[in-house]
């Protein structure tokens, strides 16, 4: 019986800049269903972080219930983390923020935690701009309740139950755009070698960062009238082009085509390299996204890749003018001034 | 890559690092899984009937499995395979009951025997259950050739001996010991349908042209006779003051023994540096234990005599060069040192001697002369003589002389019978799924983090005041069964199946030692690059699947492989299985008996 993982690792693993190789980043052994999408989305955020050379204790990461909202437990096990209340996980996230501005935070949800329970707290959390990485598993059911259809869910996709969808499905990527949102992209568990680049830039970007995961539940929604299962992913996925990531440090040598080719440098000064697929879609524009995203719905495709980026919205902290120092780093008379300044600030008011 | 093509029983067997490394392919974590489960008869049984002496050789084995094991390569040590090997041995129940029945109605054919060591006993055990007359003949008073006259007691006593010589003498082997065969022609002339020749590599070298050597000659002792004269007792005593010459295994047992009757200051003086001294490197460890110091870089100048009596010896200090093949040549520092003894033993290498086959029977010799022999077929220029052991191809090890009396043995069952020799049993192989449940499998596949356990050791003082007391005491029996989970069970493969894989990558991810990938296909020195981890280790297999659905092709390094079976239990469509290839040597005779095949 193996419910634990052996600690031999491979003899040469890779070293990061910081010492550490990819086994500092993993946390405890999966109890998903074997061959749950959610597992290779954990394995993409451990490979990301490992590859940004993240410390592990700078990151805190945030989830709600569901399947998905367990996953935290599966990778980086020497990371903060919060496994909070259904839906909810947007409030907190926020409170964590306000706290300590200085972690990265990586929030992971599920189709049910964030479009059904939690859609009030997700249209909120993109509004205000919170600086997070937004994760949806998005399997287009209620795996931990046997499967039913979530609101992701496309209209006439059946699961094992075998009933088609009656019911018109919420667009996350849309929504996000909608909602302002600086950074949307979508991906799918399958690819990881879209699906890594995508993070690592969502973690650099400044301010809500949304990836919409296509992760198939193998138990209840891979079957063949479902369009969240591998097979119908992997045949209707386009995307909207090839990724880099480059990080500050590195020096751009490569000269690629004009047009096809574009760079967009995020606010910590390393940037994303995109290489088109068509030139018609314009990613620092909302309604090319948004065409772009129902032109392929329209027949019958996933789009995926990088969907909208802007890396100039201002972030929560931003937009509240908060303090630059972390509120855990000040000290008590800065954070409690007494009823002096309280006073104060009251009749300014009058 | 073209796609593994697993059906070929060298792919799997190829895996099995140990089984694979051992001449005669034991099956090694069969009985290890065995010995854990405390089935300690069960596990001797797989042992007998593959090397025939378990207990001899999980005292004395030279242990080619041990470098070969995968846990060396993700972990510090090996497996203590041989080791483990003995538990089996002393804690199994009686086994006679359990050993082939000999037919009382023989088939007519006779077979000669030359020699009484590993190889002859291992012809005698394959070719008696199949009703074979034999008549053994060996110079010495009992069975066991080297590894009796050889192999000291306190490495190797002599009751675990007999029993294993007996098992096979009791089978209806007419053994003629205390005769010195000195006739092939005598033999010959005996009208057997076939004889082996299992005579070992009797000559020891010797320093004949060194100054001293004649004058010094009642205190200078070629080694392997000498380890000889004290098996048989005929020597019992040493002077206080002797060095050893040579670094092989036989110097390290001279010593050894040196110091158990009579030796005080007991030397080795090798001419290489002790970093290439050829004796195993436990072996080194066991010497060194006892405190009996190695010279390294000493060369033999002369043998020193006073009045006729050996008094000491010259060395010169060399130095090892190398060039750029990496080639050694020692070159002499001019440094003379000189050392005192009483006596001097020398094991220095051994040599075939063949004075005994008369060269106009039809057995011709070659380069070294040497006798030419098949290497396959182990059958030499005159058809009916067969050649096994270190008499085959020069000095060798118990495990290998088994090898060559099975393969020998198969050659003289098909001459007997009048079939080709050079037609050969293909291996017996069984591939069969350990899965029991979820998360269940029939084998322990959780890996233990336990390092290497060490066998326990006598008391020095008392070890070496007893030249019959064996100095390993062997693991006990919690030891074993700790030892034996280190085993990572090699021999359970990871079976995978391409229609059934909906590329999900769960494998991939739960990995401990990032050997699965699935990518686009190349050649092998590409793939070996392009890999999760990079494929490094040339010696270990690529296990490239079909194409996939997506046009990629799923590769495992075998390399670092943990056998843990967690891509099988992740996997949704169980594409991966755990299954286990049980790969046998057939033996003489094994290839006629109806074997009914496992289907399912």
């Amino acid at each position: 019986m193996s419910f634990i993982r052996p600690n031999i690792r491979h003899p040469q693993l890779a070293v990061n800049d910081l010492g550490y190789t990819r086994a500092n980043y993993e946390g405890a052994l999966s109890t998903l269903c074997a061959g749950c999408g959610h597992d290779s989305i954990s394995a993409a955020i451990l490979q990301s972080c490992f590859e940004l050379s993240i410390e592990p204790h700078k990151v805190a990461k945030m989830s709600g219930i569901g399947c998905s909202s367990k996953t935290p437990a599966y990778f980086l096990g020497n990371s903060h983390g919060f496994n909070s209340v259904h839906g909810r996980m947007p409030s907190v996230a926020t409170g964590a923020n306000l706290a300590n501005r200085d972690l990265v935070y990586i929030g992971v949800s599920g189709d049910g935690d964030t479009a059904s329970i939690g859609m009030g707290q997700f249209a909120h959390v993109v509004r205000r701009n919170l600086n997070m990485v937004y994760i949806v598993m998005n399997n287009g059911c209620y795996g931990l309740t046997k499967g039913q259809d979530s609101a992701t869910a496309d209209r006439g996709s059946a699961s094992k139950k075998g009933i088609p969808n009656p019911y018109s499905s919420i667009d996350l990527c849309e929504t996000a755009i909608q909602l302002g949102a600086g950074f949307v992209a979508r991906s799918f568990s399958g690819d990881k070698e879209q699906l890594i680049p995508l993070i690592k830039a969502a973690v650099s970007h400044r301010g809500f960062a949304l990836i919409d995961v296509v992760s198939p539940c193998v138990t209840f929604n891979n079957t063949a009238n479902s369009t969240k299962s591998y097979d119908h992913v992997r045949e209707h996925m386009n995307a909207t082009g090839t990724f880099d990531f480059v990080p500050l440090k590195e020096e751009i040598t490569t000269e690629y085509e004009p047009g096809q080719t574009e760079e967009i440098t995020l606010h910590d000064g390393s940037a994303v390299r995109l290489h088109k697929a068509t030139e018609s879609l314009d990613f620092s524009s909302r309604r090319s996204a948004m065409n772009e995203i129902e032109k392929h719905k329209e027949k019958g495709e996933v789009l995926t890749g990088l969907l909208y980026l802007n890396p100039q919205t201002p972030d929560t902290h931003e937009l509240l003018g908060t303090t630059t120092t972390p509120l855990n780093q000040l000290d008590k008379d800065k954070l409690c001034p007494g009823s002096k300044t309280l006073d104060a600030i009251n009749d300014s008011f009058r | 890559m073209k796609p593994t093509d697993i059906s070929n029983p060298e792919y799997f067997h190829k895996v099995v690092d140990c089984q694979y490394a051992c001449p005669a392919h034991t099956p090694v974590p069969e009985y290890i899984r065995l010995i854990a489960r405390g089935r300690y008869s069960d596990a001797y049984m797989i042992n007998w009937e593959s090397n025939v002496f378990p207990g001899v050789l999980g005292r004395t084995c030279d242990r080619p499995c041990e470098p070969a094991c995968r846990r060396g390569r993700v972990d510090e040590e090996p497996v203590a395979i041989c080791r483990l090997k003995r538990v089996a041995a002393d804690n199994k129940d009686d086994v006679k009951h359990r050993m082939p029945v000999i037919p009382e109605q023989k088939n007519g054919k006779r077979v000669a025997l030359i020699g009484g060591g590993p190889a002859s006993l291992t012809v005698a055990r394959d070719l008696a259950p199949l009703g074979y007359s034999i008549d053994l003949y060996d110079a010495q008073r009992k069975g066991g050739g080297f590894m009796r006259s050889q192999i000291p007691s306190f490495r190797l006593p002599e009751s675990v001996l007999d029993e294993e010589v007996n098992y096979i003498l009791d089978m209806g082997i007419n053994a003629h010991f205390d005769q010195y065969v000195d006739s092939l022609k005598s033999i010959v002339d005996k009208g057997y349908d076939a004889i082996f020749i299992g005579t070992g590599a009797p000559r020891g070298r010797d320093l004949a042209k060194l100054p001293g050597r004649e004058d010094g000659d009642a205190n200078i002792h070629v080694g392997i006779e000498w380890l000889a004269n004290v098996a048989f007792e005929h020597t019992k005593t040493i002077g206080e003051k002797v060095l050893v010459l040579g670094g092989g295994n036989t110097a390290m047992d001279c010593c050894r023994t040196s110091k158990r009757i009579g030796g005080k200051d007991v030397r080795v003086v090798v001419r290489s540096p002790k970093s290439e001294m050829k004796a195993s490197p436990w072996e080194i460890e066991d010497a060194e234990h006892e405190d009996i110091p190695i010279y390294e870089n000493h060369s033999p100048k002369e043998f020193v005599t006073e009045n006729g009596r050996l008094v000491g010896m010259n060395f010169e200090v060399v130095e090892p060069h190398y060039d750029e093949n990496g080639k050694r040549r020692l070159e002499p520092t001019g440094e003379i040192v000189f050392m005192e003894c009483d006596d001097v033993l020398m094991a220095i290498g051994q040599e075939n001697a063949f004075p005994w086959i008369e060269r106009d029977l039809g057995v011709e010799f070659g380069e070294w002369d040497m006798p030419i022999v098949d290497k396959t077929t182990f059958q030499s220029t005159l058809d009916k003589v067969f050649f096994g052991g270190d008499a085959a191809f020069g000095p060798e090890n118990v495990i290998t002389a088994v090898a060559h009396g099975h393969q020998a043995a198969i050659s003289i069952d098909r001459f007997c019978q009048g079939q080709d020799v050079t037609e050969r049993p293909a291996p017996g192989t069984n591939l069969l799924t350990q899965k029991m449940g979820f998360h269940e499998w029939t084998y322990d596949n959780a890996v233990s983090d336990d390092d290497r356990f060490i066998v326990p050791l006598a008391d020095k003082t008392a070890a070496l005041s007893d030249r019959k007391m064996e100095v390993e005491l062997g693991f006990d029996l919690q030891q074993a069964y700790d030892e034996a989970e280190r085993c990572l069970n090699c021999d359970v493969q990871t079976v995978f199946t391409e229609n059934k894989c909906i590329e999900c990558d769960a494998c991939v991810d739960i990995c401990p030692t990032d050997c699965i990938n699935f990518t686009n296909n190349g050649e092998e020195s590409d793939l070996r690059e392009r890999l999760k981890a990079p494929a490094t280790n040339a010696e270990q297999d690529l296990y490239v699947s079909s194409d996939l659905k997506t046009g990629r092709v799923m590769v495992k390094d075998e390399n670092v492989c943990l056998h843990c079976g967690l891509c099988a239990e992740r996997c949704p469509t169980s594409a991966w299985d755990m299954q286990k290839f049980l790969y046998t040597v057939t033996k003489a005779g094994q290839d006629k008996e109806a074997v009914t095949p496992c289907t399912k």
